[in-house]
């Protein structure tokens, strides 16, 4: 027996389809004309007269730089989550001592801790540590407060590797390293992928760390760029926009490829 | 995340089968504390140390430069008698639940929609992602803009939004950063909602169809008792979420009209790094992290959350 179609539901859905495409049209359709044409057009028209300029004087201004800035952090931030929490996540799974078990607890504890409880005191460590107005400032909060939910979703996956399989290689007398690099890691290809876009999204659209933790012009990631380009130049509302665009282009890029593993790395967290 | 790899691993097994017979101690070849070490020292010194750094500090008076000087209660005292500190708790209080009222029912309805299979839901639930996907400086950037009186949407639909600039009044600037704060967040929510109703069994449906419920007796009946857990989930979440509201404060509304809507996490930041009041700063942040804390586990107390087998699993 099929249910008849929801028409109330599919009209609903198409004004949640305009909520979240009025903003985007708006901001698409401002990037690609002059100042002077969108004032006189209004947000809402289609420009009648298109233009690279706004995205290319942004380049000029400085963002190419904070690109790379963002670039080098994002990389810094993924390898440090790829390097520390696939073992942390084996060790959560199959070691069977008391201690990664409260380990475990810590990083679940990490997820409740908002980054702005910390900004006061990380502050005071990262001047201590001569590491402010430096990337790598910025670079090793953010891998820390990244970890905790890569660990709950790799070490999800790592659980639906079956026991027998483990215990297979056990008896063959395989080390814990071989049963890592020759099970567990390829198993778990689908939640590496997962961390690796999570981790990535989160380094790309910091802000709270660089806002604290920075402060001169060549050590500005994208979002800094984006809220100092409004404070100075608020007025210059395509110009504005096409930088707002330029930041999250590679993003887009990565959800073209990524989304499922991003989907499914969110419903691991809050959907289970 | 199903794992089909099986065959593979079986012949790396008989290639590993040469003359081992004795059977290996309990403990061997399993992992030893060594394995979460690193990760753990890291996190500790990044996420942990600046969380009981930041419990030290509200009892000490600290500029930023020198060294943090022992103030005992001073700072406490302080906020209890600071009229912007206990407006600006009021208004986080009004941020989130205002947030939770009006994101909770559009993505329990959106999740319940997008968890049907049709292949025109999928295209949509995509689009319906991206804004997650953005930084909050972007989307804050971006609201600004389309909001601007001047320029924006409002100059050109001043039937709905009159001759007044959102950003000039209490309201108006409340509700600039509600809508936003949904329009960001939720696909988060939506998502939640849509992984536990697929979760929900066809079995149920179809007893209340042979019953002759109808749609709307089946959601409230079937569908929302069946959410139960991701309300929780996604209602801690938003609060969390809507106590520390700060980027979108800083970037909208920089906490105006006046003090209007400095919340909390705005005026912590205020503190440390505009009045260089490191020690009440951190007074704050630590009343923040309590006040979330308690919230959180009143909820879980109250909903029996933590009694219920499903959402123990994988924790």
């Amino acid at each position: 027996m099929k249910p008849r179609p929801n028409y109330l539901a599919g009209f609903g859905s198409l004004i949640w389809l305009f909520v979240v495409g009025l903003p985007l049209y708006v901001m698409l359709i401002a990037t690609f004309q002059s100042r002077t044409d969108y004032a006189a057009n209004g947000p809402l028209a289609f420009p009648e007269r298109f233009t690279l300029d706004n995205y290319v004087n942004d380049l000029d201004d400085g963002f190419a730089q904070y690109f790379l800035n963002t670039a080098i952090v994002t990389v810094c931030v993924v390898g440090i989550v790829l390097l520390l929490v696939p073992p942390l996540a084996y060790a959560i799974v199959r070691s069977d001592g008391k201690a990664t078990g409260r380990v475990f607890r810590l990083f679940l504890l990490g997820l409740a801790i908002p980054s702005q409880a910390v900004i006061v005191p990380m502050f005071y460590l990262i001047n201590e540590a001569g590491l402010y107005d430096n990337l790598l400032g910025v670079i090793l909060p953010t891998a820390a407060f990244a970890m905790p939910v890569c660990a709950l979703i790799l070490s999800g996956v790592m659980r639906d590797i079956t026991p027998e399989l483990y215990e297979a290689m056990t008896v063959d007398g395989a080390t814990p390293w071989r049963i890592f690099l020759q099970l567990v890691l390829p198993l778990s290809k689908s939640g590496l992928s997962t961390i690796v876009v999570f981790s990535s999204l989160q380094a790309w659209n910091g802000f709270l760390f660089p806002l604290v933790l920075t402060q001169s012009s060549e050590n500005k990631v994208i979002t800094m760029g984006l809220y100092d380009f409004q404070t100075e130049h608020g007025v210059d509302i395509p110009g504005l926009l096409a930088a707002v665009v330029l930041s999250m282009l590679p993003i887009l890029l990565v959800y073209l490829f990524a989304r499922r593993a991003l989907v499914q790395g969110l419903m691991g967290v809050g959907g289970k | 995340m199903t794992t089909a790899a099986v065959p593979t691993v079986d012949s790396t097994e008989k290639s590993v089968r040469h003359g081992r017979s004795h059977r290996p101690a309990t403990g061997v070849g399993r992992p030893g504390f060594a394995w979460a070490a690193p990760a753990a020292v890291f996190f500790g010194l990044f996420a942990l140390v600046p969380l009981l750094l930041v419990v030290v500090l509200s009892f000490t008076r600290w500029n930023g430069l020198g060294s943090p000087e022992f103030a005992g209660l001073d700072n406490w005292s302080r906020l209890l008698d600071d009229p912007v500190m206990v407006k600006s708790l009021w208004l986080s209080l009004v941020f989130t639940v205002l947030g939770a009222v009006v994101q909770t029912p559009i993505s329990i309805l959106l999740g319940v929609w997008a968890a049907g299979r049709q292949r025109n839901r999928a295209v949509l639930s995509a689009v319906y992602f991206v804004p997650l996907l953005l930084s909050i400086t972007a989307v804050s950037v971006l609201w600004r803009a389309v909001l601007d009186p001047n320029f924006g949407v409002p100059s050109q639909a001043k039937w709905l939004f009159g001759d007044g600039n959102l950003f000039g009044t209490q309201v108006g600037a409340i509700g600039v950063l509600v809508l936003v704060g949904t329009w960001q967040f939720t696909p988060l929510h939506t998502l939640i909602y849509q992984g536990a109703a697929r979760a929900v069994p066809g079995v149920l449906y179809e007893a209340a169809r042979i019953d002759g419920a109808g749609r709307v007796r089946q959601f409230f009946h079937i569908t929302l008792p069946q959410l139960r857990n991701s309300i929780v989930t996604s209602m801690i979440l938003m609060v969390v979420g809507g106590l520390t509201t700060f980027d979108t404060v800083l970037i909208l509304t920089q906490g105006g009209p006046g003090t209007d809507t400095t919340n909390s996490a705005y005026y912590m930041y205020q503190k440390a790094f505009k009045s260089f009041d490191f020690g009440g700063a951190s007074a704050i942040a630590l009343l923040l992290v309590l006040v979330a804390t308690l919230v959180s586990l009143v909820m879980v107390r109250l909903t029996g959350y933590d009694r219920m087998r499903s959402t123990m699993e994988g924790v």
